[in-house]
């Protein structure tokens, strides 16, 4: 099995990050991970993506044509990579941002209210979160626990409350989904 | 313990472990996080680290420091490394280990920012004056990157040559897990008897790369090139992926032959026989061995991220036994699994 | 309905239409603004050659409606050197960052500057490099923090900041020097006139002229461009003092 996933969005929105963590804690689950990011003046205000694939067998290509999931925080992103998304693939959107549909019909598509819930909790920087944990639920690909680990690994050395919000984040992203 | 790191990362802290004490470099895109990573690093292990205030100034940095016979270290981009070529043939021609670490991007000129594999040339062939060589390694994972690091001091050591770990901006950029390897211990790496330290007891030593007397330097040329040929017998390295039973072999390094190891398997799956080899030493080139496989084969496809430069070397080895056709995207286009796929296919019909 | 009586602000004409692709708050766009409204004033637009160095500014060649090209890093005064001695009645100008101009490009300031060669530097100093993620730059201020100086600039490791006005003014060739800012009114008016005296003095074939522009870089300072301002009046200035260093100029212009 080797899945690829594309995250893309704009900078601030902490995709970069979003990438890392599912990696993070696929690779804390014993698979095979690699993260590429795009980087270059690409970043300064304008959209960020990072490629993340994950998989039981060794990983050739870190660079993928035909991503199994797609997750679009904005309507650019939205309409960059959706042409690209596997046939039955899974698009994930953050719907506090993109007010339309994606064109294509044969693809399954999974709304999130990241920036709506991420305010709930009480703090608007947490929306990858929410958006990774609706990715964990729709896919199954990354575990709970794991995300708790990775996110110990990235926040080490910051306070615990930062992770506990953090993973707060993850698992109301994760029931927003059914 | 595998951890989840950056090429660059992986790169610098691998290079420490394998003794590595003293970095000189200036920041260059994709590769500034290496130098940043040293910066933070090198005072935590009482190392030095320092920004030079040019690619000039570090490669002569780089001169001095090694000949002290210190493992010494830089890294840098296309750009940079071309300002380094002078220095880089002074320290060739006084027999100095050092080892470069060049994540190439797009050129010639200013060029972009994003991963290329156009400097082949440069590094294999002398980018600087002179019958000089370097030995080149091509990782093409971030593993393999860590891994080598030891093995690149190794060699500049016990060749007293210059090493150049070339790798592109996406193995610069990506994260993979990696585990680290083992720590050299510093205490016990012997001072070479050439290492210039003071005169202390013992008659003084020169490190230089000249005679006036054409014939003195002719003497100190033989010794390189006796140096070089015993590093092309004895040091050639490549990986065989899936060649056993491939009608097409795909020759490829670095960042392209990860993908062409995914290209390979999908090739399979619609009935096409692929393989993939990989040099890992670009120079040495591994002549002889391609050579024997391009006997056997229909066809030999080079794919680069240039527009043909490692191929030269393709057709040196195979030397007419078979086709070599040539695949390549340049300027910091990475050509894609797909579009791999279907150069593939295109000779395969 | 209103209607347009004088027209107070508008686009210098040798500015191009190409949008900026710099940060919010930082100095570059202000002062490309003042280039182009002196070069204007002069009209000399038609007969003047820019060269862009490789930092943020890189993009500097489509900014301006000139011709203009991009020297390699560092090396712009001796691109400038090459062109206004193919073209010696043509004004020829560089525009450099710090890293460009007091790092890798310090041989060719100093000669150019040492030869008098007829041009002139429009220098962006703003302790950083901004282009490649914050690292340390030679003007770098003692106990700043950047990617490259993660403890703090620390003289014994890195030397001190470089002052490149007072170092350049002691060259015979150099005929007008000033460092200025631009974080007020008042100081966009000083910057403009010493920008415009450095090009007269190029027009008069006097020799070599640079003005030193102390500018905020927000983004890898970590700071709000306020913040950035403020930091910039209150530590830059006192490393990096305001005037002029050299003026061979009086009464030639
Ligand atoms: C030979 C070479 N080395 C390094 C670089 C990478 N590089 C690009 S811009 C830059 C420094 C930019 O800083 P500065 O001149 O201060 O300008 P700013 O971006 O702050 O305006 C460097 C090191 C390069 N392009 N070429
Ligand atoms: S990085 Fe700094 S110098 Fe560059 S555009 Fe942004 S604020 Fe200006």
């Amino acid at each position: 099995m080797i899945k690829s996933i594309i995250i893309a969005g704009f900078g601030g929105q902490g995709v970069m990050l979003m990438g890392k963590i599912i990696a993070e804690s696929a690779m804390l689950d014993g698979l095979n991970v690699t993260w590429l990011p795009s980087y270059g003046p690409e970043m300064r205000g304008g959209t960020a993506n990072c490629t993340v694939i994950v998989g039981d067998e060794p990983i050739g290509s870190p660079v993928v044509d035909v991503p199994d999931v797609v997750i679009a925080m904005n309507i650019p992103s939205m309409i960059k990579f959706e042409e690209m998304l596997k046939k039955d693939g899974i698009m994930i959107l953050n719907s506090s941002v993109i007010d339309r549909e994606p064109s294509r019909k044969d693809i399954k598509v999974y709304k999130i209210d990241a920036n709506k819930i991420a305010d709930a909790i009480g703090n608007s920087k947490v929306l990858n979160m929410v958006t990774l944990g609706a990715f964990a639920r729709v896919t199954g690909l990354v575990k709970l626990e794991m995300i708790g680990k990775a996110l110990e690994e990235t926040f080490a050395g910051k306070n615990k409350k930062l992770i506990d919000l953090n993973l707060e984040a993850v698992r109301q992203g994760m029931n927003s989904v059914s | 313990m595998k951890m989840l790191m950056k090429g660059t990362e992986a790169i610098a802290e691998a290079a420490i472990r394998a003794g590595c004490r003293l970095y000189f470099g200036y920041p260059i895109t994709p590769q500034s996080e290496l130098t940043e990573y040293m910066a933070k690093r090198m005072p935590e292990v009482k190392g030095v680290f320092l920004q030079s205030e040019s690619e000039v100034a570090t490669v002569n940095m780089l001169y001095g420091a090694a000949c002290t016979g210190k493992r010494v270290m830089t890294s840098t981009s296309s750009p940079g490394f071309s300002l380094m070529q002078e220095g880089i043939s002074y320290m060739a021609g006084a027999e100095l280990p050092a080892v470069f670490i060049n994540v190439m991007r797009g050129g010639p000129g200013l060029g972009d920012i994003q991963p290329s594999q156009s400097d082949y040339f440069q590094s294999t062939k002398g980018g600087g004056h002179g019958d000089y060589r370097m030995i080149v390694l091509a990782p093409h994972t971030l593993q393999e990157a860590a891994n080598i690091m030891g093995e690149a001091f190794d060699l500049a050591f016990k060749y007293r040559m210059l090493v150049t770990i070339l790798v592109d901006g996406m193995i610069g950029q990506m994260m993979e897990p990696v585990e680290l390897p083992e720590w050299k211990n510093i205490e016990e790496l012997k001072e070479p008897d050439w290492a210039l330290t003071g005169a202390k007891g013992r008659k003084p030593r020169k490190v230089t790369s000249f005679d006036l007397d054409p014939y003195e330097l002719e003497k100190m040329n033989l010794r390189y090139q006796a140096t070089y040929k015993r590093v092309a017998e004895n040091e050639v390295r490549y990986e065989e992926f899936k060649i056993e039973d491939a009608d097409i072999i795909v020759v490829a390094y670095g960042t392209m032959a990860r993908i062409v190891k995914t290209v390979a398997d999908s090739a399979r799956k619609e009935g096409i026989r692929v393989g993939l080899f990989r040099p890992i030493t670009l120079w040495p080139f591994p002549y002889e061995r391609l050579s024997k496989i391009s006997q056997n084969v229909k066809h030999i496809l080079t794919v680069e991220m240039s527009y043909g430069q490692m191929i030269e070397d393709v057709k040196l080895a195979v030397n007419g036994k078979t086709n070599v056709d040539f695949y390549g995207r340049s300027a910091g286009v990475v050509p894609t699994p797909m579009e791999v796929l279907e150069a593939i296919k295109k000779i395969a019909r | 309905m209103a209607t347009v009586d004088k027209i107070v602000a508008q686009m210098p004409k040798s500015l191009s239409k190409v949008e900026f692709s710099y940060c919010p708050g930082c100095h570059h766009g202000i002062v490309h603004r003042i280039i182009a409204e002196v070069i204007d004033e002069l009209g000399i637009a038609e007969k003047t050659l820019m060269v862009a160095p490789v930092g943020c500014s890189v993009f500097a060649y489509n900014f301006f409606d000139l011709d203009g090209t991009v020297a390699a890093h560092g090396r712009a005064p001796a691109v400038a050197t090459g062109m206004k001695r193919a073209l010696p009645d043509r004004i020829v100008f560089t525009y450099q960052g710090d890293g460009d101009l007091a790092s890798i490009g310090t041989a060719e300031i100093v000669h150019a500057a040492n030869r008098g060669e007829n041009i002139t530097t429009i220098f962006i100093n703003n302790a950083v490099y901004g282009m490649t993620g914050g690292q340390m730059a030679p003007t770098t201020l003692i106990g700043q923090k950047t990617t490259t100086s993660p403890y703090g600039r620390e003289p014994k490791a890195n030397g001190y900041p470089i002052r490149m006005s007072e170092m350049l003014s002691t060259l015979e060739g150099a005929v007008y020097i000033e460092r200025t800012m631009v974080t007020t009114p008042q100081n966009v008016i000083k910057t403009k006139a010493a920008i415009k005296k450095a090009f007269q003095a190029q027009i008069k074939g006097l020799g070599f002229s640079m003005i030193e522009v102390l500018s905020t870089c927000p983004t890898n300072w970590g700071m709000t461009p306020i913040e950035a301002m403020k930091w910039l009046e209150e530590n830059m200035t006192k490393t990096f003092p305001l005037g002029v260093f050299v003026d061979k100029t009086k009464g030639m212009i």
